[in-house]
């Protein structure tokens, strides 16, 4: 029998949907060794957070109240101090960017071993098989651990828990050692606005690193104008300053649900993928055929940019 | 004051390749200086040139083959680095992240910096951790996930941005000495020069085996193995043009204007 833990991630008063999704990694890896599932939710609201953490499957919600945001020298106290109380197998986070704040630290506190940025799990209650992704998901591995594990899992992987539970609410009451908090959030800040707004776009035409050179993003200007569509981006070309801050889609720039999404030099990593996937109808083109973007493609067009969005260009003007 | 930066040799992968067992076979694999920690580098020698760190050592752990890189770091104008590499990392599959941790601790205990940078994760198996977990294996504070550091660490502490998802980004406190986890976009790294391309032969590169840093050959063997490797099935059912984009073009044409998006 196995127990789970598993930690929801909140921001500015609301839970974020990876916590619903961690509840549901959770539950099945608790199911299949007969386990039970506590879910532990830590600073803000929590009283609120615990009712709405209650869905289906869930045994138990611990509520710590310290603070109202995230803050990694509480998480990694907290969640050793539950580990000690409930002795799970598992501790299960969001392998959001607030997970890889904490869940690295968790695991070495307790000198457990960990995996990140899980897709699939299994167990047995001895031995964890973790599926994880390798050189941005040209390749998928499969690992082994035998005994307790820290493992973070990739968002929108697993669905959000649902359904209304009837696990039972406590409060935790954690020691927390002030002296052991060294860092402080003090502000957060909203960027990437401005005058044009790409989620609003019906179509898109999306650069990636595949255009090697700023002068050539011409290429793809000409192309957007002649479809009366609006230049947005995969990540490099915003940190080369090609292109300003509220053209990038992805997981930290804007999500997307445009028409058509026209995916030029774009290999489809996970946090691309997160801004984007929503799309009515994905056009790829690429010269890599086993590029992730050419799965999630309706149309993958396996060719090179420079010849097909000229092409493409001329055709439409 | 030290700024310590890991750094990683990591490998990209060809369009087509082969896999044998648990390995992309060697001949489809190019090796580089992993992406963010390019940027991590480039943030130390920024902080160096403020007259805020006096010196910039980089530290790897790899085999001989890595040297390479790692003297790109010199080149780019890292004043020292360090690489460790053992027969017994030899058999190893994957260094998962305890064991990094096992064999970077004893680095930094050498070393003291005030900073340890690494890249938020590398670009071959994206853990993503070995910055967090070394911090707090030392009893460091630390970071993830840092896309601006303000270049004044005077009063003992960092004030940070971490770049949160949705395009929020945290602004934050961190006490020194600490560990920050470097996002790209942070700066924009620099290319070596070509004096410095001719200086780092004559920089030091210490090597220590396991032995020397006095690391166990248990403490890195990892808890976690990998069992099996392969493509991930596709689930595609796009449709595939692959003929010439004269003919690409009209057909893709027809299917936007069918959707009412072209002209
Ligand atoms: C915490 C975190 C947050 C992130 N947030 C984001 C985000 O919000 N948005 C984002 O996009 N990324 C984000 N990233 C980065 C992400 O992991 C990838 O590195 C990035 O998306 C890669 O961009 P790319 O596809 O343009 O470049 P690459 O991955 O380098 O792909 C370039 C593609 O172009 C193709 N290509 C090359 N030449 C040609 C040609 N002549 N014709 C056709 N095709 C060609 C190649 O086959 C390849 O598939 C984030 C990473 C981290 C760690």
């Amino acid at each position: 029998m196995s127990d789970v833990l598993a930690v929801t991630d909140h921001r500015r008063g609301e839970l974020r949907d990876v916590s619903y999704e961690t509840i549901t990694a959770g539950r099945q890896l608790a199911d299949e060794t007969d386990g039970d599932l506590h879910v532990a939710v830590i600073s803000g609201p929590v009283d609120d957070f615990a009712q709405i953490c209650n869905r289906e499957g869930v045994d138990a919600v611990h509520t710590v109240k310290y603070g109202e945001e995230f803050n990694h020298d509480v998480y990694t106290q907290v969640i050793t101090q539950l580990y000690d109380e409930l002795a799970p197998q598992y501790v299960l986070t969001p392998n959001s960017v607030n997970g890889l704040d904490y869940a690295p630290a968790v695991a070495n506190a307790l000198n457990l071993p960990l995996v990140t940025d899980t897709v699939r799990l299994e167990t047995n209650g001895d031995t964890l098989i973790a599926t994880c992704e390798m050189y941005g998901g040209k390749v998928e591995t499969t690992s082994e651990l035998t005994g307790n594990a820290v493992v973070t899992i990739r968002g929108a992987e697993w669905p959000g828990a649902d359904g209304i539970g009837d696990a039972e609410i406590k409060e935790f009451q954690a020691e927390i050692d002030e002296d052991a908090i060294r860092s402080s959030v003090t502000a957060f800040e909203e960027v990437g606005n401005g005058n044009v707004d790409i989620t609003e776009a019906d179509v898109l035409v999306s650069v990636g690193r595949g255009i090697e050179e700023e002068e050539n993003l011409e290429l793809i200007e000409d192309l957007a104008d002649a479809l009366d569509a609006t230049v947005s981006s995969s990540r490099p070309i915003v940190d080369n300053g090609w292109l300003p801050k509220n053209r990038q889609v992805g997981q930290s720039g804007k999500v997307v649900t445009p028409d058509i999404y026209i995916a030029i030099g774009i290999s489809g990593a996970v946090q691309h993928v997160a801004g984007m996937k929503g799309s009515e109808m994905i056009v790829a083109i690429n010269t890599d055929p086993n590029a992730p973007i050419m799965d999630i493609a309706d149309y993958a067009i396996h060719d090179d940019l420079f010849d097909v969005v000229p092409a493409l260009t001329e055709e439409f003007q | 004051m030290e700024i310590l930066v890991t750094v990683k040799e990591v490998s990209t992968v060809e369009d087509e390749f082969g896999i044998e067992n648990t390995t992309i076979v060697d001949q489809y694999l190019n090796a580089d200086l992993n992406e963010l920690d390019d940027y991590a580098v480039e943030e130390a020698l920024q902080l160096q040139e403020a007259g805020i760190a006096d010196e910039v050592v980089t530290v790897t752990i790899g085999p001989e083959d890595c040297e390479q890189t790692l003297r790109q770091t010199l080149a780019k104008g890292a004043d020292r680095a360090v690489r460790v590499w053992d027969d017994a990392l030899e058999n190893i599959d994957l260094l998962d992240v305890g064991a990094k941790t096992a064999i970077l601790r004893a680095i930094v205990e050498a070393e003291e910096p005030d900073l340890v940078l690494t890249g938020v994760q590398s670009g071959d198996d994206n853990w993503g951790s070995t910055g967090v977990s070394l911090a707090a294996e030392l009893g460091l504070e630390w970071g993830a996930v840092v896309n601006h550091l303000k270049h004044d660490l005077e009063d003992g502490t960092a004030s940070d941005r971490r770049e949160l998802e949705g395009g929020v980004e945290e602004l934050t406190e961190i006490e020194l000495p600490a560990a920050l986890t470097i996002q790209t976009g942070i700066n924009e790294p620099r290319y070596a020069s070509l004096r410095g391309i001719r200086q780092p032969q004559r920089k030091e590169l210490d090597v220590h085996t396991l032995g020397d840093l006095g690391i166990d050959e248990g403490a890195v063997e990892g808890a976690v193995t990998v069992t099996d490797m392969y493509e991930p099935e596709s689930e595609t059912d796009a449709t595939v043009w692959q003929v010439r984009p004269e003919e690409t073009a009209p057909e893709l044409g027809e299917l936007l204007h069918e959707k009412e998006v072209a002209p």
